[in-house]
């Protein structure tokens, strides 16, 4: 039998590649579709796509300038409904959370993660669309922004819980009031994660399409200003996905690269802010 | 409780409000704790409004139904004879089966990132695990018709079913679309909210703890069984909550490779439906009033069994954590 | 802590609202410009049906290039949506391919017109690696698969009708929409014109509890289960299986012909039927040689009388155009042209399109 050394050697070994190997399994199917989306989008990618308003089938040099500004405007909204009221609830959790008020918050946030984009967005259609008598961004980046605040909340208390009490007492013992020791210390030392889960939220409901056919709606032609119906990527390429035709086909793959680039350039972008500010991790 | 006037101004508080209870407290902590609790109390409200609409919506139906809602498998629009028994079925077995395929993979994910993987390696590796995050529902869907059904029907599903046809999960007609493909693709959809969110989880573990286990002779694997785990423990429960989450509200995705029949199976190559699916799926066409009331009580049983599978995840947790702690060195 | 964010945020906003005031791109210049006007832009909101989507994009691209200062948004929601939206009052016109029930008409919140505007078919696509021809199938054979009686591609009742095909021995593999969908109206409509039994034990409908077969999402997803499986059945528009090559069942019709789903059947299919007063009528299973049977019109939805004179008299030009100039732009995307004594009467029709007292198209 092997002695108990060599086979706590072997767990480890044994740990660490099944570790390596569910790595490997993760990615692949994320090769499978980047492949599949590239190779197929790759193709509709050109000069137009990006600045020209869509053409109807038949006619060439189409693009989706005015879906990329419109979701570009989206999530700036959701991101303005669901981040700072995300993050300050999450604070809220993670320092005065015992109570049976903030089980009871806590409890809504997971259940809320849970409710399909469908239901929030007919939900915020009849409070919001109905009674404006008109479909409106406002109306797609509050949908969204409902999406995303479980997620920024959860995420923010949980990475906010794990920052050491020590720097708080560190804080407090300097004279500092326990509102700044939390918002300047606490929370600053938790950004980069909460940046993580921010960014986990965004890139999802940068990619939500059932929300928005009945708040934002659609639109051929450019938006102006927050309240008409605008267009926007997932809705563009749901639309031409599912249309018979081949040229849209591909125009609705370009529009998914498009969309991943997107996200990938706001997830960088956003990591890269809060390291420069909080320091390097 | 007065504050030397050496200190700096930026620290001294600057003004103090007499609670109720007769303590001062600082005025910026007060408006603090206030603030944050609206904002807190807005999530209970969002939630509260969403669920008061959903039983407003779906009055009628819970009228003309009942319990029988719930236990009936009929969906008929047709006679207007509505049951949503298959639907719960297929949105928890569904569910369960992406976090049976994602939580194990998740882990390995996150751990791999936060303690194996040497430095040059997280941060792109990390970054690809996120991106499956931003892959639109409708490109999932889209690939799921496209390149997994088939691979299953060609090669998964044919080999399940030799290996081990003898269990009731492996049989029946073998068409790649079904429970199976449902289950995958949601797995795939939320292994990046439960990895990214363990990741950070994991990485927030002070490394003293990581390090005293170390330098007491453990194997790397050691420290993160005996120091590292049980610390993070509440953010990866918290993590998988989320995924979970993910994968119950999922609808696009899923209704494209499910089958969407209403009928309840055990085999993983049946055909299923979940709630989310048909709500997304009818709504958009439903007319009459008793329609589209059975369809908001669809949402209104997936809220119900949303905060069913929670409690029990709290449950089970409370139910780990307060185990006896005996021989974890 | 956020404060470089919220510059960089800014900045972006910044420049999305810039864009986002750019007018609309030049028009080309047209040698038709019977309209042009020198006026406020005007924008028109639609809803509803997914089927004359392409069709209607078409129509407003040209439209627009004609009147450059009226835009029309139509989004493809699906037609219970466009109809909820119309009677909601969210959207100026709405588009459906199943004509609206009293009770929904009673909701809305003035007189509704049902306008047909456009023809178009449901197809039956098959995938049969062995087949050479076209398949040749009968109302009750056709009817008999979806019920779930015939299972097996080489059943005998497929093979009479087909006596110089090969059929292997395989199961049908039978697909249906899920979703609700006009398309699944008009064939569950026809399945109950050709068949009692298949109206009183499944019914006609949006949605129907289907007796076999696998459901997919909409009618890309039918197409995606039809190309990708072999030996699959399933009923799409026609658009989806001329575009992706599938070949299209021939169905007899109730003359007892054998008809393929050409623009000429569709459009004889129209002929064949008389359109009654309310502008709605089926044109399943018609009667006539050259009848393809499962067409069906699509119709948009007006408001009588519009509550908003200048957009109801943009709304009723453009309405007016598209039955007429719009019709040369069917052909292409696989629908039919409105036959000319149909256009007679829906014209009649327009002309009651009212502001108040004010008739919204005069002269025209």
């Amino acid at each position: 039998m092997l002695s108990r050394y060599a086979r706590r050697k072997f767990m480890n070994v044994f740990v660490r590649s099944t570790c390596v190997a569910a790595t490997v399994i993760a990615l692949i199917p994320l090769v499978s579709v980047l492949y599949y989306v590239t190779s197929r989008g790759i193709g509709g990618i050109s000069l137009d796509f990006f600045s020209e308003l869509p053409k109807p089938v038949g006619e060439s040099g189409g693009g989706m300038a005015n879906a990329l500004v419109g979701t570009l405007k989206l999530i700036f909204l959701a991101c303005v409904f669901g981040i700072p009221p995300g993050v300050l609830a999450g604070v809220y959790l993670a320092e005065f959370g015992a109570s049976r008020f903030g089980k009871l918050v806590r409890f809504s946030a997971d259940v809320m993660s849970g409710v399909p984009s469908i239901t929030v967005g007919i939900f915020v259609y009849s409070l919001v669309v109905l009674r404006a008598k008109h479909f409106s961004a406002f109306a797609g980046g509050l949908a969204l922004g409902v999406l995303m605040l479980p997620t920024v909340t959860r995420t923010t208390e949980e990475l906010l819980k794990l920052v050491p009490e020590s720097l708080r007492e560190a804080a407090l013992g300097l004279g500092l009031p326990k509102w700044r020791a939390t918002l300047r210390v606490m929370l600053r030392t938790a950004a980069p994660g909460i940046a993580t889960g921010v960014m986990l939220a965004v890139a999802r409901v940068a990619g939500e399409t059932a929300p928005l056919l009945f708040t934002a709606f659609s639109n051929p032609f450019w938006s102006s200003g927050l309240n008409e119906p605008t267009a926007s990527l997932p809705v563009n390429i749901y639309n031409y996905a599912v249309s018979p035709y081949e040229e849209w086909h591909r125009q609705a793959w370009a529009a998914a690269l498009v969309l991943l680039l997107l996200v990938l350039l706001l997830n960088v972008s956003a990591r890269l802010l809060v390291r420069s500010r909080v320091g390097a991790r | 409780m007065s504050v030397s006037h050496e200190i700096s101004p930026l620290i001294r508080p600057r003004s103090k409000i007499l609670t109720r209870f007769g303590r001062e407290v600082n005025w910026g902590d007060f408006v603090f704790h206030r603030t944050t609790a609206l904002l807190a109390a807005l999530l209970i409200a969002a939630l509260a409004a969403m669920a008061a609409a959903m039983v407003h919506g779906s009055a009628e139906s819970l009228k003309t139904f009942g319990w029988g809602f719930v236990s009936s498998q009929v969906w008929d629009p047709v006679r207007d004879v509505y049951g949503a028994l298959p639907f719960i079925y297929g949105t928890i077995a569904s569910s369960l089966l992406a976090l049976f395929f994602a939580v194990p993979i998740s882990l390995g994910v996150a751990i791999f990132l936060s303690e194996l993987a040497p430095a040059w390696l997280r941060g792109p590796v990390g970054f690809l695990v996120e991106l499956l995050a931003a892959v639109p529902s409708v490109v999932y869907g889209l690939w799921g018709i496209f390149a997994l059904a088939p691979w299953l029907r060609t090669t998964v599903e044919p080999f399940l079913a030799r290996t081990l046809g003898f269990l009731p999960f492996f049989q029946g007609q073998q068409r790649g679309f079904g429970m199976l493909a449902g289950g995958i693709i949601l797995a795939i959809m939320i292994t990046p909210t439960i990895s990214s969110v363990s990741r950070e989880v994991l990485r927030a573990v002070p490394s003293a703890l990581r390090e005293g286990a170390l330098g007491l002779g453990a194997t790397p694997w050691e420290a993160v069984r005996i120091a590292v785990l049980p610390y993070a423990r509440s953010g990866l429960v918290g993590a998988t909550i989320l995924g979970l989450g993910r994968a119950l509200g999922e609808t696009m995705a899923i209704t494209m490779v499910i089958g969407n029949r209403s009928e309840i199976s055990a085999s993983l190559f049946a055909p299923s439906y979940t709630m989310a699916s048909v709500i997304a799926n009818e709504f958009s066409e439903a007319t009459g009033s008793l329609y589209l009331s059975a369809l908001a009580e669809v949402g209104l049983l997936l809220f119900v069994v949303t905060v069913l599978l929670n409690i029990v995840a709290r449950l089970l947790v409370w139910r780990v954590a307060h185990l006896p702690q005996g021989g974890s060195l | 802590m956020f404060a470089r964010r919220n510059l960089i945020v800014g900045l972006l906003l910044g420049l999305v609202a810039c864009k986002g005031n750019q007018p609309a791109p030049a028009p080309a210049a047209s040698d038709v410009a019977p309209a042009l006007k020198k006026e406020d832009a005007i924008s028109l909101t639609g809803a509803g049906a997914t089927f004359p989507y392409p069709l209607y994009s078409k129509w407003i691209s040209e439209y627009n290039k004609l009147n450059p200062n009226v835009k029309i948004n139509y989004q493809s929601i699906g037609s219970g949506g466009g109809i909820r939206q119309i009677t909601a009052n969210t959207v100026d016109f709405g588009a459906t391919d199943a004509p609206m029930k009293e009770d929904e008409t009673k909701q809305a919140s003035g007189k509704l017109f049902h306008i047909p505007a456009t023809i178009g078919a449901v197809v039956i696509a098959y995938n049969l690696p062995e087949a050479k021809g076209a398949l040749k199938l009968t109302p009750e054979v056709l009817v008999a698969i979806y019920a779930g009686k015939i299972t097996m591609w080489n059943d005998p009742k497929i093979k009479a009708d087909n006596p110089e095909a090969k059929f292997p021995a395989k199961d049908i593999s039978v697909v249906y929409r899920t979703d609700g969908s006009g398309t699944t109206a008009v064939f569950t409509d026809y399945l109950g014109k050709v068949s009692p039994d298949w109206k009183e034990k499944v019914g006609v409908g949006k949605v129907v509890k289907w007796p076999t077969g696998l459901g997919a999402k909409g009618n890309e997803g039918v197409t995606g289960q039809v190309k990708t499986t072999p030996y699959t059945i399933g009923y799409i528009e026609r658009a989806y299986a001329s575009q992706n090559k599938l070949p299209m069942a021939e169905l007899k019709n109730k003359a007892g012909k054998f008809v393929a789903p050409t623009i000429e059947a569709m459009s004889a299919a129209a002929d064949a039927v008389e359109v009654p007063e309310e502008l709605f009528v089926s044109l399943a299973d018609a009667d006539g040689d050259a009848v393809y049977p499962i067409t069906s019109y699509s119709y948009l939805l007006l408001y009588e009388d519009a509550k908003d004179a200048v957009k109801g008299e943009a709304l009723a030009k453009y309405v007016w155009w598209g039955l007429h100039d719009g019709q040369k732009f069917s052909k292409d995307l696989d629908y039919a042209p409105i036959p000319q004594k149909v256009l007679s009467k829906v014209e009649g029709r327009l002309k009651q399109l009212r502001s108040g007292d004010k008739k919204l198209l005069t002269g025209a």
